[in-house]
């Protein structure tokens, strides 16, 4: 740490003249560069899982372009100002939500979907951010050990928009929103054998899930997860097409826009929830690999930002927001790779979709407002 | 802030740090679990999964041969191959199978039958495979399809070429037809020849020659996407054509021949005596062979089945009949050969023959008797009392190896599918099969060609061409061979001891059957005769009454017990250019005007500028 700091001074410090541009701009030059990196690997991607769709792509663009302004808007909010709006958002965030049961658009049976004139979002996706910020700002200020009051409270932060986003029916969003909350929940001092007693009631819980909660599409897709050949032209088959587009790339790959699978329209959702295996087909292992230490990188410099975080807000809602995103990342890949049930979570920053993007690329803002606050301190001293 | 809650504070920071390590080795570990997993796919399944990837996409299509064509002696055209359109589904690629059904009903004319008969094929199709619900679509029904084709998943329009009969009333029973392959048939077909191929040889010629009328599939490995759309072939490995078949057979003569026996139930065939070519055969009644390209529907199936007149039946190769008086010249022959009678054999007809010890009259057909008769005689008014007398002098042993050597008895061997043997019987033969000793009374009506003796319209006309070739015996061709070279070899298969006098006085015999008054075909054959001809006549009585005829149709049920009238022929003796047999079921009279408007058609056809005129397509559905 001491090493590092004085790194930090000497490399941010040691040259004269004005601060740099990065600095002005309270930008994290070494997350923003990766983030950069890739946005740049996903665009290539998507290009050859759109079947060549400059339409989509230029989207995607714009997505990504909107999530970085965003990014540097919110990484010059003190994160403080975040911790007292918190509760407001989050407010906002049910609200939508409800909405979108009441009014929403839909897509395959499920409503997901706000419209607003120009373009439409998804508020679960934005609950995956709001829902850390409310539980941390409800912890923040309770002591160690937690009160019984304070985890049933923050329990019921967390399910209460689960429930919602479950019922458009979203369960793979839902169970996202409610890990990044337990996220919290968990790096905040949850003892021990609550965790403990927590992991031994899921069995039971799983049960009431399958019995009351999910609905026959969902349950379909556990089923064919345990044994997709039962139904290799029904459900079974966007599993079996993954394991071959994967499988079929090997260790270089089929080259890019080379792969057969997707691009003969054997893959589906090749440009959403299974673009992995396009990236898999047509780049081989080495393409997961070197996808896997871009994303390595990204963690690590989040978990040194949660590390070093100033406050426990801070902390908690740094550490929440980089663990969240390795869920996604992991679900994502676990899920194509059939390892995991199908679950409808993109993979971050890779699959199309804007309103992810958006608030992907929102977290990261948050993060560097994180950093930004240390950095405002050392430079006090 | 005071100390106490600043050290609590930094004691909340490590425990949150704490807790982010932890964090970080779960997610280490299951970072790994992925990597391991992509390696797992990757590297370890690569090969099997690579394999996978390569099935779907690289599919091998493949190019039915066109089948061989069929062709009569002056190359018309019997069986082709036209372009259709058929309205296929694959019932896997279908979603909802009623909608598609009500939907494509709205556009088109379909009725229950169809749909019945398709859900029975789609019951009995190969998985993803095109099963035909409406063939042969029209220009219009073609276009009214194609516009809502985007909405109808798994429905097609497959245009493939669709076997023709253009004259397939005419050449019913010898070209036969292809049909759809069912269930049995495909259990002993090879798969890699049909691929491809949904018809097979049923009947007839297109039977016989399937083999030589397929050809070779080829196949295309072309590139599809999921779709099952095929996107850019990779390799092409053409088909081979079926042969193309020439038969002997004439359009005309055919036609002429069909024409004769129009609203009659009976056969005829036309053979040139020099090589065995089939001139013409024909089954009457006949029927259209086209109906069952695409398969026939029931009703009409059972129509045909159920048909009083039997038109599925062929005669003209399956119809054992007694010969009854047509036997007479072989017996005669018979006689000669093996010396039980010399060429001046005479006796007196009192009407009758007895067997010694035995008062049982076999009577002559003329029941005073025909007085003083010789062989050309006995011949010429058919008299039986004499072939009574020759056959029992003749045992009947040697009257069985004889018939056999004339060809009856066993199949021709012509090309054609399905031929029943017919039968000579012999004590032997009754032993075996009846278990019964035969009696000398069975021998007296061998003699004339009843009892037991059965055989077929090209069993006489094969038997009857060896007379008029004096002892040479070809084999019955219906398709030519396939170069000049091999047609210049056709020889004889054997050839019968020859002694001109024991033909001569036979053939006379024959032609005064024809040519004198007493002759029983003299009145039949007509005036006019440009030609020679030698004949010879027959009424067999009808032992058997067809089992499916109700009490009611007592009418019909008188018809069919008359007797059926046969007669064989050949002309001109000097040079014989046709050897004519002809049998007409319950008609006695019918087969020798017949035989004579077929004989004529033939011999005279250049003479008779009306018959040259006539073009192939004159008429199609007499």
């Amino acid at each position: 740490m001491e090493r590092d700091f004085r790194n930090r001074l000497s490399r941010e410090w040691s040259l004269e003249g004005p601060p740099s541009l990065a600095y002005r701009l309270r930008l994290d030059l070494a997350l923003m560069s990766m983030l950069l990196l890739l946005c740049m690997a996903g665009l290539l991607v998507l290009y050859s899982a759109s079947s060549k769709n400059m339409d989509i792509v230029t989207r995607q663009v714009l997505s990504i372009s909107a999530g970085f302004a965003a990014m540097l808007l919110i990484a010059r909010v003190p994160v403080r100002y975040l911790q007292w709006l918190s509760p407001l958002i989050y407010t906002g965030g049910l609200a939508l939500l409800l909405a979108v049961l009441v009014t929403g658009h839909g897509a395959k049976g499920a409503q997901r979907w706000i419209a607003l004139p120009g373009f439409r979002f998804q508020p679960s996706e934005i609950m995956k951010l709001v829902m850390p910020l409310m539980v941390a700002a409800w912890l923040c200020p309770k002591t160690l050990p937690l009160k019984w009051s304070d985890i049933i409270v923050s329990l019921g932060i967390i399910v209460l928009p689960t429930v919602l986003i479950a019922r458009q029916p979203d369960l793979g969003t839902a169970l996202l929103v409610a890990v990044s909350g337990f996220f919290v929940l968990l790096l905040a001092g949850l003892g021990w054998r609550l965790i403990l007693g927590a992991l031994l009631m899921a069995l039971p819980s799983a049960w009431a899930m399958w019995n009351f909660f999910m609905r026959d599409y969902q349950k379909q897709r556990v089923l064919t997860f345990l044994s997709p050949e039962t139904d290799p032209w029904g459900a079974g088959w966007n599993i079996i097409q993954s394991r071959i587009a994967i499988g079929s790339g090997g260790i270089d790959g089929k080259g890019w826009l080379m792969g057969t699978q997707s691009h003969l329209d054997f893959l589906p959702e090749s440009h959403t929830d299974f673009i992995i295996a396009v990236l898999a087909e047509e780049f081989g292992l080495i393409g997961i690999l070197v996808l896997l230490v871009i994303y390595g990188m990204i963690i690590g410099r989040g978990i040194y930002i949660a590390l070093s975080a100033q406050n426990r807000f801070s902390g908690l809602i740094a550490g929440s927001i980089i663990l969240t995103f390795f869920v996604y990342i992991f679900v994502n890949i676990g899920m194509v790779a059939g390892l995991l049930p199908v679950v409808g979570v993109p993979l971050p920053l890779i699959s199309r979709g804007g309103t992810s993007v958006v608030t992907l690329l929102l977290g990261f803002g948050i993060l560097m407002s994180v950093h930004n606050a240390r950095d405002s301190r050392i430079r006090l001293e | 802030m005071t100390p106490n809650t600043l050290k609590d504070r930094s004691e909340e920071y490590r425990s949150i740090r704490l807790r982010i390590w932890c964090a970080v080795s779960l997610m280490l570990i299951m970072a790994s679990g992925l990597v391991v997993r992509a390696f797992f796919l990757q590297v370890v399944h690569h090969a099997d999964l690579k394999t996978q990837s390569e099935g779907n996409r690289i599919h091998l299509q493949t190019d039915p041969p066109v089948r061989g064509l069929i062709y009569d002696r002056t190359g018309r055209i019997l069986a082709e191959n036209r372009p259709g359109y058929t309205l296929t589904l694959i019932p896997e690629r279908v979603e909802d199978m009623e909608w598609t059904l009500q939907q494509i009903g709205q556009l088109l004319d379909l009725g229950d039958k169809d749909i019945e008969r398709f859900r029975k094929r789609a019951r009995q199709a190969r998985p993803f495979n095109d099963v035909p619900l409406i063939t042969r679509l029209n220009q219009q029904e073609i276009a009214l399809i194609s516009v809502n084709l985007h909405r109808l998943p798994g429905v097609n329009i497959e245009a493939r070429l669709l076997r023709h009969y253009p004259h397939s009333r005419i050449t019913t029973h010898t070209t036969g037809y292809v049909g759809r392959i069912n269930d049995r048939e495909l259990q002993h077909l090879d798969p890699a020849l049909y691929s491809g191929t949904n018809v097979v040889g049923k009947t007839g010629i297109e039977r016989f020659y399937e083999k030589a009328l397929l050809g070779k599939p080829g196949y295309r490995e072309v590139e599809s996407n999921a779709h099952g759309r095929v996107l850019r072939v990779l390799r092409h490995v053409p088909s081979v054509p079926g042969r193309d078949l020439s038969l002997y057979l004439d359009l005309d003569l055919q036609k002429t021949a069909v024409r004769a026996l129009k609203d009659k139930r009976g056969a005829l065939v036309a053979l040139d005596p020099k090589t065995g070519g089939v001139l013409a055969l024909v089954s009457s009644p006949t029927y259209d062979t086209n109906l069952f390209v695409t398969g026939i529907s029931q009703t009409a199936y059972d129509a045909l089945r159920n048909d009083i007149n039997r038109p599925l039946f062929n005669r003209a190769i399956m119809g054992e009949y007694p010969p009854a008086s047509t036997i007479k010249p072989f017996v005669a022959l018979a006689a000669l050969h093996s010396g039980t009678i010399t060429t001046d054999y005479t006796i007196f007809d009192q009407g009758y023959f007895q067997l010694p010890g035995d008062d049982h009259r076999y009577r002559n057909w003329k029941r005073n008797g025909d007085g003083w008769t010789d062989l050309p005689t006995s011949i010429a008014r058919s008299n039986d009392t004499y072939y009574y007398n020759v056959a029992v002098q003749m045992g009947i042993e040697s009257l069985h190896d004889y018939m056999k050597l004339f060809g009856l008895g066993r199949v021709s061997g012509l090309d054609i599918a399905s031929e029943r043997p017919g039968l000579v019987p012999s004590p032997e033969w009754k032993k075996r099969t009846r278990g019964q000793p035969w009696y000398p009374g069975e021998t007296v009506i061998t003699g004339i060609g009843q009892g037991y003796l059965l055989t077929t319209p090209l069993q006489l006309a094969v038997a009857t061409s060896i007379i008029a070739n004096r002892g040479k015996v070809f084999q019955p061709r219906l398709v030519q061979p396939a170069s000049t070279a091999q047609s210049g070899a056709i020889k004889p298969i054997a050839e019968l001891q020859k002694d001109d006098a024991y033909w001569d006085i036979v053939i006379r015999g024959m032609r005064d059957t024809v040519s004198r008054p007493i002759g029983t075909a003299f009145r039949r054959i007509g005036k006019g005769l440009e030609y020679s001809v030698a004949g010879k006549t027959g009424t067999a009585q009808v032992v058997e009454i067809p089992r499916d005829i109700q009490e009611e149709k007592q009418r019909v049920l008188d018809e069919f017990h008359r007797d059926h009238g046969l007669f064989v022929a050949f002309a001109p003796i000097k040079d014989p250019q046709i050897v004519v047999a002809v049998i007409v079921e319950n008609n006695a009279n019918a087969p020798v005007p017949v035989a004579r408007r077929v004989m004529d058609a033939w011999l005279l056809r250049n003479s008779n500028p009306a018959n040259a005129r006539k073009g192939p397509d004159s008429d199609k559905g007499s």
